[in-house]
């Protein structure tokens, strides 16, 4: 039987917006009186559940609350969920940063927090004195490091610089030193955020490496932290997926990774483009709507491969012409990986001029999409600044089709793309 | 295994902590490998890329000194009994530079370190330690200067050690105390509102002109200022050194009695405002 080596129970986290100010002032003395009589604090009782998109009321917002989950032993838990869930705060608490408003979380065992590679190295102390201190103060003791010092050198592959002072590191070595002092540390429980997202392809390959070495060998339990739902399918073993700071869904991670791919096609049907907050735009640009046309020119978001179908973007903008306009579209499938990366400039090259308000039109003449729910993410930029970009814009399904027109449809779930293909057999 | 029970558990995190759990001395032992580096680098990184190095830990107060001679000393002509004006100002600034050091690097503890803090955990004490720590062996060099002057003037004749200079080790950890207590208190106090900040150096120069640095304890008269002075708790250590280096000025029990309760206290309330803000500061900061 496993055990169960972590405990969230009831944990609220509640901070309080805008500015430190005489405001604050006046809610402080309110509290402490209210404190000095006796009472419950006063503020505890209102905020507002952490939507950024729409403009609080309150001056407090509860970033995390009701939070309940157990981790068993040897687990690897993936904590996914969109930017201001409530995630890295959830972090914060578990390695103890900050403290939770309310509620507990029981441990056993030791548990050591990575948010970031490299913490409280100093610049003008060399990669070894580095290692030392990085190295205590993620809780390793001298000795400990002192046995481990050549495997963490070699695995940072910066044995040549080693005593040489970090200021003069490229800042790939940085991380890798940062990285291979991390991936030796030998808690029970390893929290562990996007770290991963740094390095080259070479070293992050090293680094999931470790971290599956460390759970599935050492069988120590990791709590992992990422935005790349790839790798949240490959490294853990159990989801969990935060929404608007509360728990939206647990079990495995496969599940957990579908029921957030499913609740961000959901977002994108119900959303207008021009109510949706979160895109980057500028004051010369902006898009007004996006949707799909089938070859008979009818808008919809339901497709078989093979068909004709146009990306259609309607956008207007205040500059009497456009030029250099680039206009970048990244085809996603359910589970968030990139399918194709569409960009006009490279499929036509750049034109003279582009109106300055219009509808863009790109269109694939058959659709080589096998079957599935597909994301679009918008992203134009004008002379090299950005001038409008929204992840996860628009959705659309694609049903099974004879896109090779042989009358034998291809196998669901096989592949992503069709390739335009010719065999002989001699 | 019963969940409700919280001895089965190594850690609970829960939204407050009463100061006897944030001061474990069993969780700050664990981590004293980190206290040692931390000093280690203090010291280290401070004098990287300077050719004389360690030296500026002489430098700067033998400078210091020659300046107070220069103004105090010839210009305004301020007494230093019998004592040789050099050596006194060296014998006052000695302790009183190593407080005033502890006090500003300690009371910046939270708001220098905001990115080591809000990235890991460690029991946040071990910083303000390791400040004391670093500054400590700081003194420990320039007490050796110290003494070669005095050897020196010793030697010409003028001078005069007496027993209570043996004393010297607890004047030095009065002052680590006094100094790490009244930076944790202030650090803990900017956390959310910096306007303390502002007076910070303001404050610790003026509580310097409070204490017999300058000037022997008896130049203060018998009036308000000689109360003034005796308020400040550094006063009676300082002067208590100074009694023990040349057998001139005031060692009085009741002072240094003083400054120890003053001790007692503050570093009572320093622990308790430094726990409660401990797990919030990164929240406000």
């Amino acid at each position: 039987m496993t055990n169960i080596v972590l405990q969230a129970e009831n944990i609220a986290k509640q901070y309080r917006l805008g500015e430190v100010g005489t405001g604050t002032l006046s809610h402080d003395l309110n509290r402490w009186w209210a404190r000095a009589r006796g009472k419950e604090d006063p503020y505890l009782k209102i905020g507002d559940k952490n939507d950024r998109t729409v403009a609080s009321e309150s001056d407090y917002v509860w970033v995390l609350k009701d939070i309940n989950f157990q981790v068993r032993q040897g687990d690897v838990l993936g904590i996914i969920g969109k930017n201001g869930a409530g995630k890295s705060t959830l972090l914060k608490v578990l390695s103890q940063i900050t403290a939770p408003t309310t509620g507990q979380i029981k441990v056993k065992g030791r548990i050591a927090a990575l948010l970031e590679v490299g913490t409280g190295m100093h610049p003008e102390l060399t990669g070894r004195e580095n290692i030392y201190l990085n190295g205590s103060i993620l809780g390793m003791t001298r000795r400990e490091i002192t046995r481990k010092l050549d495997d963490i050198i070699d695995f940072s592959g910066c044995a040549k610089y080693v005593d040489t002072p970090v200021k003069r590191y490229s800042s790939g070595m940085m991380v890798r030193l940062g990285f291979a002092v991390a991936s030796f540390l030998e808690p029970e429980i390893l929290i562990v955020d996007e770290v991963l997202a740094v390095g080259d392809a070479e070293f992050q390959e090293k680094a999931i490496g470790r971290m599956q070495d460390v759970s599935s060998k050492e069988g120590r339990t990791v709590l992992f932290v990422s935005h790349n739902l790839l790798s949240v399918r490959n490294l853990c073993k159990t989801g969990l997926v935060l929404d608007k700071g509360h728990i939206a869904y647990t079990g495995t991670a496969d599940e957990a990774v579908d029921y957030y791919r499913g609740s961000i096609f959901e977002n994108i049907a119900k959303t207008d483009l021009t109510e949706r907050t979160e895109a980057r735009t500028n004051e010369y640009f902006t898009v007004k709507n996006i949707w799909f046309e089938s070859d008979a020119g009818e808008s919809g978001d339901h497709f078989v491969s093979g068909d004709k179908v146009s990306v259609c973007i309607a956008y207007e903008s205040q500059l009497p012409e456009l030029r250099f306009l680039s206009v970048g579209l990244g085809l996603y499938d359910f589970q968030g990986a990139m399918v194709s990366d569409l960009w006009n400039v490279s499929a036509e090259g750049y034109r003279a001029s582009y109106p300055s308000t219009g509808v863009i039109r790109c269109t694939f003449p058959r659709l080589p999409l096998n079957e599935g729910k597909y994301s679009l993410s918008i992203y134009v930029t004008m002379k090299n600044t950005v001038a409008y970009a929204l992840a996860n814009a628009a959705s659309f399904k694609v049903t099974q089709g004879d896109y090779f027109g042989t009358g034998v449809t291809p196998q669901i779930g096989k592949g992503r793309v069709f390739l335009e293909q010719v065999w002989s057999f001699n | 295994m019963n969940p409700t029970d919280n001895n089965d558990w190594d850690l609970v995190i829960q939204p407050e902590y009463s100061w006897r759990q944030n001061f474990d001395p069993k969780k700050i032992w664990r981590y004293r490998d980190l206290l040692v580096l931390l000093v280690k680098r203090d010291l280290v990184a401070v004098y990287k890329q300077t050719i004389l190095g360690p030296l500026w830990f002489f430098i700067q107060p033998l400078l210091t000194t020659i300046m107070f001679t220069v103004v105090f000393g010839n210009i305004a002509k301020i007494s230093t009994g019998e004592v040789p004006s050099t050596v006194f100002y060296m014998g006052g600034l000695l302790l009183w530079s190593y407080f005033a050091d502890v006090v500003s690097k300690t009371s910046e503890a939270f708001i220098t370190n905001q990115n080591l803090f809000s990235k890991v955990y460690f029991p946040r004490i071990i910083v303000p330690l390791s400040m004391a720590l670093s500054n400590l062996i700081k003194l420990g060099i320039q007490s050796l200067m110290f003494a070669g002057f005095f050897i020196y003037y010793y030697c010409q004749g003028g001078i005069s050690p007496n027993a209570t200079l043996l004393l010297f080790p607890v004047y030095v950890l009065m002052t680590a105390l006094l100094g790490l207590s009244f930076g944790m208190i202030i650090s803990s106090m900017t956390v959310k509102y910096r306007d303390l900040r502002f007076l910070i150096g303001f404050g610790i120069e003026l509580l310097k002109f409070a204490a017999p640095i300058i000037y022997p304890l008896s130049m203060a008269g018998d009036g308000t200022f000689k109360w003034v002075v005796l308020t400040n708790p550094m006063s009676s250590v300082i002067e208590s050194f100074k009694y023990g280096c040349f057998s001139k000025g005031t060692f009085d029990w009741s002072h240094l009695g003083y400054s120890l309760l003053f001790l007692i206290v503050i570093l009572f309330l320093a622990i308790r405002s430094f726990s409660k803000i401990e797990k919030k500061f990164i929240d406000t900061v």
